[in-house]
């Protein structure tokens, strides 16, 4: 297969069906609160943000991070009690649980990237343990009750979010200008760098390229991302709890990536959807969700290893 | 500024009390092709990881351009124009020939941390990629995802890829292992052509390669130096011919 160059649009540096299917979601994300109840599709919104933010790292830098709740539930913590007990309006206290996230991510980052393959997992999934003990025992996340009745309050004092569609228009533009930063990141000079430790890291190593600094830049991007879009979470649902900050929240967004495809543009977004859909829809199943959670996950191994856009890309020929 | 590029003093590494290379010391020559050869086990490999920072010496010093670079990481080494190569083809495997050999390229722009600007700030590389893609030969494959390619035409893109970075000395472990008839021919011509203006050190089993190529060989036995100097001085030590061939030839 001889992958011809795509001729890319001047402006974006996207090439032209990516830009179209950005465009087609911009159309899709505008009608959709209209069709279907707007706390569910922001829910989507939300783990697609979240899938996204993961994919980043096991995607373009091949790190497989198993804590990855870590920096999703305490920053939707930080921003449920900023909001809650500080006061904060909306917008800061967003923006505190991305800070949270993104400082979060540099100790932990720090901490793992000495360490490669499954022992780096091992010590994203032992310090993000750690963060859920605290969470559980210490006095301000309200341990098993969590935070809950977080006001929702007046973003930029102009848009009232206590309004379902306000809200869910102010997620959708988070949601936007987060995936586009992170189009934007795995396609900069930077990204190639990281590219290239995910193909041979050692060979990177011979080129000159000092390969920690640019892990744990893209940890630390990775962890503020999902920090955000635990923010979000507990302003949609004015809640934060523990199952945010539960290791199972890890393995949601190791699973939602893997469904929607691994290192590519769209596919943590179709795998979040069809993810939290299926948890929707099913959910008068019970627990019989988390048994037809696992049998999809299987065929999805065994059937398209490349998950659902993964494999549309691989018969299209085309990067999504 | 000395005849030598890199020198070694006494190098040694142990390994759980096994002496794995035992007080090597090593002079290569400015502008040579210097070959490390001997039979399996010898501690070629471990020599040339030693020499491009991959491991650490238990004792002995490195010099480079006569500066001391037995601490330093591997890719602060490549930045002063120490290059390695694999002896596993090292490409970048789903990656177009023209991005691997981009990617070093872009060593030039210094550290690449500004991720927020396009990747087509790197198509000002395009140029210099193509024809350094020309020049070993790959031209029609510029466009080819490297894994996509034969094993031969992956080393001429390593080689390509090293070259981008218009390395001072390049080392090569084991050009030509694993490859058929054919592409050994293409990849020695493509040595020499690269020790032009160059220093090449190169660990490589195939002896009429060495032969053909090296100006100066050092053959290793049980991790120490056993002989050095031209392929007919060294072919015709009879140490050499004990340890190629064990006791009872030559």
């Amino acid at each position: 297969m001889s992958g011809s160059p795509t001729p890319h649009a001047k402006e974006t540096g996207m090439p032209k069906h990516q830009r179209a299917i950005v465009v087609a979601m911009v159309a899709v994300l505008l009608v959709l609160p209209h069709l279907l109840y707007p706390v569910f599709v922001m829910k989507v919104l939300c783990f697609a943000l979240f899938a996204c933010a993961f994919n980043l790292l096991i995607g373009y830098v091949g790190l497989l991070s198993f804590g990855h709740a870590l920096f999703f539930g305490w920053a939707a913590y930080v921003s449920a009690h900023a909001a809650k007990i500080w006061g904060f309006p909306p917008e800061l206290a967003i923006l505190s649980g991305m800070a949270c996230g993104a400082v979060l991510g540099l100790v932990v980052g720090a901490l793992a990237i000495r360490r490669q393959g499954i022992y780096f997992s091992m010590i994203t999934l032992a310090l993000a343990q750690m963060a859920y003990f605290f969470a559980l025992q210490a006095p301000f996340t309200g341990g098993e009750d969590g935070l809950q009745r977080v006001p929702r309050g007046t973003m930029f004092g102009l848009l009232d979010l206590r309004n379902d569609l306000v809200l869910y228009y102010v997620v959708a533009a988070i949601f936007l200008g987060a995936f586009l930063l992170i189009y934007r990141i795995v396609h900069s000079p930077f990204g190639q760098v990281l590219k290239a430790i995910r193909e041979n890291e050692p060979r990177a190593v011979s080129l000159g390229y000092r390969v920690d600094q640019y892990k744990l830049a893209a940890f630390v991007m990775s962890a503020a991302l999902a920090g955000l879009a635990g923010a979000v979470k507990s302003q949609i649902f004015q809640l934060a709890s523990l199952s945010d900050v539960h290791w199972t929240m890890s393995g949601e967004v190791v699973l939602m990536t893997l469904v929607g495809g691994l290192g590519t543009v769209f596919g943590p977004i179709v795998g979040a959807a069809v993810i939290i859909s299926m948890q929707n829809y099913l959910a008068e199943l019970g627990s019989w969700v988390t048994v037809v959670q696992g049998v999809i996950f299987v065929v999805c191994v065994l059937a398209f290893r490349r998950g659902i856009v993964g494999e549309i890309a691989a018969k299209l020929k085309k990067p999504l | 500024m000395s005849d030598f590029i890199l020198e070694t003093e006494a190098l040694t590494k142990e390994f759980r009390g096994f002496v794995a290379v035992n007080g090597v010391s090593l002079k290569v020559k400015r502008n040579s092709i210097h070959a490390l050869i001997g039979p399996n086990g010898a501690g070629k490999t471990t020599c040339f990881n030693l020499l491009t920072k991959f491991l650490d010496p238990t004792r002995g010093a490195i010099r480079y351009n006569g500066r001391d670079i037995t601490r330093l990481k591997p890719a602060d080494i490549a930045r002063q124009g120490l290059v390695r190569s694999f002896q596993i083809s090292a490409v970048f495997p789903h990656l177009s020939v023209l991005e691997n050999v981009r990617v070093a390229l872009q060593r030039q722009r210094g550290s690449s941390f500004d991720f927020w600007r396009s990747e087509r700030v790197l198509d000002q590389y395009n140029e210099r990629a193509r024809e350094l893609i020309d020049w070993v030969g790959l031209s029609e494959f510029a466009d080819t995802i490297a894994v996509e390619m034969p094993y031969g035409r992956k080393r001429a893109l390593e080689i390509a890829t090293t070259l981008a970075l218009d390395p001072e000395m390049m080392l090569l472990d084991e050009p030509t292992a694993g490859m058929g008839h054919e592409d050994v021919g293409r990849i020695a011509a493509l040595i020499k052509r690269v020790a032009q203006g160059r220093t090449v050190l190169m660990v490589e089993h195939n002896l009429s390669v060495v032969a053909d190529l090296s100006d100066t060989i050092t053959v290793l036995a049980r991790g120490e130096v056993l002989a050095e100097g031209n392929y007919e001085t060294v072919s015709k030590n009879p140490d050499v011919v004990q340890a190629y061939m064990g006791a009872g030839h030559g």
